[in-house]
């Protein structure tokens, strides 16, 4: 089986927002630290959640399927799901599998927590 | 805080060879005359998120007990062989350069009633050890397959991964009165057929969850590109062409 080689990270920015930093590589075996670091971003009902891609690594194609499923759970909660930190490569990615029309891309956390306070 | 507008990532990341790139409209060549390419050229891509249907993952995986094949082994030989290890009736006409990121694919699918449906896939993602498809407008779903193999107490195991919607409202009517349990049947058979062609034999074992239950009516204007209508639609042009064609070699 697939050891999961992804280390994450909660901060609480605001009453508003929550970034998730995400490190080494997102793939199926991320599952579990991916969603719990979901889930302790959403616990203090937290309107927009920032994934901060800055330290990833390594994502295949399962990694964007977590990431879709992760998005429809943020959905049903009425949670917004923004990211950065993204290299020119995992944007294109990004661009390539459509996610991007879902999820808001900004360039830096400045960007993405101001546009979360302003929601 | 942390704010920093430096570029991250600055190194070519490791998946860089596995990823195809962008594409705003597919682009299909190569293809058999004996092939119905329809509803593939010009289109767009449909990841779960633009679909219409409820949201469906599901898992189908085969155990390959006594073979000795390794991950790698076995989507080498999935890739080479795809169109064989696929039920009687379906055709995939696999793009010249073999499964590779940013290769399209045209796909004629058995329909209820002996219709076909032409439609295509896009090779978003292959490394050595799994292959995702994406589907186009007009495709039945909306969505990413993913055909991957890895070892699980010292066996090999074979997996087909699908997160997906229907296309449009017409689809998820099919979908629910009986067009999963073809589905399923469909990647049953080829995991079945890819077991057999390394001497193994076993289960299939299914998972399926509803990851997201609410239809996107927004996407219910996805019906205009429905692969399957404009398929039959297209029936009396292709049977014309056919014709005109074989009279002037007739006539030759």
């Amino acid at each position: 089986m697939l050891q999961a080689k992804v280390i994450t990270n909660v901060r609480k920015m605001s009453d508003k927002a929550s970034i998730v930093d995400i490190h080494g590589e997102v793939n199926a075996a991320a599952e579990n630290s991916l969603m719990s670091a979901f889930n302790q971003a959403s616990a203090s009902h937290a309107r927009a959640v920032v994934l901060n891609f800055r330290g990833l690594e390594y994502m295949n194609s399962s990694g964007i399927g977590l990431l879709v499923t992760l998005l429809i759970r943020a959905n049903r909660q009425g949670q917004k799901v923004m990211a950065t930190g993204l290299s020119d490569h995992y944007r294109q990615i990004f661009e390539l599998t459509r996610l991007n029309e879902a999820i808001h891309i900004y360039d830096t956390e400045a960007q993405a927590l101001a546009a979360a306070n302003a929601m | 805080m942390t704010t920093s507008s430096s570029q991250p990532n600055e190194g070519k990341p490791r998946d860089a060879t596995y990823w195809a790139q962008p594409v705003s409209r597919l682009k299909v060549s190569g293809v058999p005359s004996e092939a119905i390419n329809l509803n593939v050229d010009g289109r767009r891509v449909m990841s779960p998120l633009q679909g219409f249907g409820q949201m469906w993952q599901k898992n189908y995986r085969i155990r390959l007990a006594g073979t000795k094949s390794i991950p790698a082994e076995v989507i080498k030989t999935w890739k080479e062989n795809f169109q064989k290890f696929w039920p009687p009736g379906n055709r995939f006409y696999a793009p010249l350069t073999s499964i590779s990121p940013g290769e399209v694919a045209v796909l004629n699918l058995s329909g209820p009633g002996g219709i076909k449906l032409s439609t295509g896939i896009m090779v978003i993602y292959a490394d050595d050890e799994s292959f995702t498809f994406m589907t186009p407008e007009g495709h039945m779903f909306s969505g990413w397959i993913t055909f991957s193999a890895h070892t699980e107490d010292s066996h090999t195991v074979a997996q087909a991964q699908v997160l997906i919607r229907a296309n449009d409202p017409l689809y998820e009517i099919a979908f629910r009165m009986g067009g999963s349990r073809q589905e399923d049947q469909f990647w049953v058979q080829t995991l079945t057929s890819l077991a057999a062609h390394f001497g193994a034999e076993g289960e299939v074992e299914m998972q399926a969850t509803c990851v997201d239950p609410k239809l996107q009516w927004s996407q219910a204007k996805n019906i205009w590109h429905n692969a399957a209508i404009r398929t039959v639609l297209n029936t009396p042009v292709r049977l014309a062409r056919s014709l005109f064609r074989r009279n002037a070699i007739n006539t030759r």
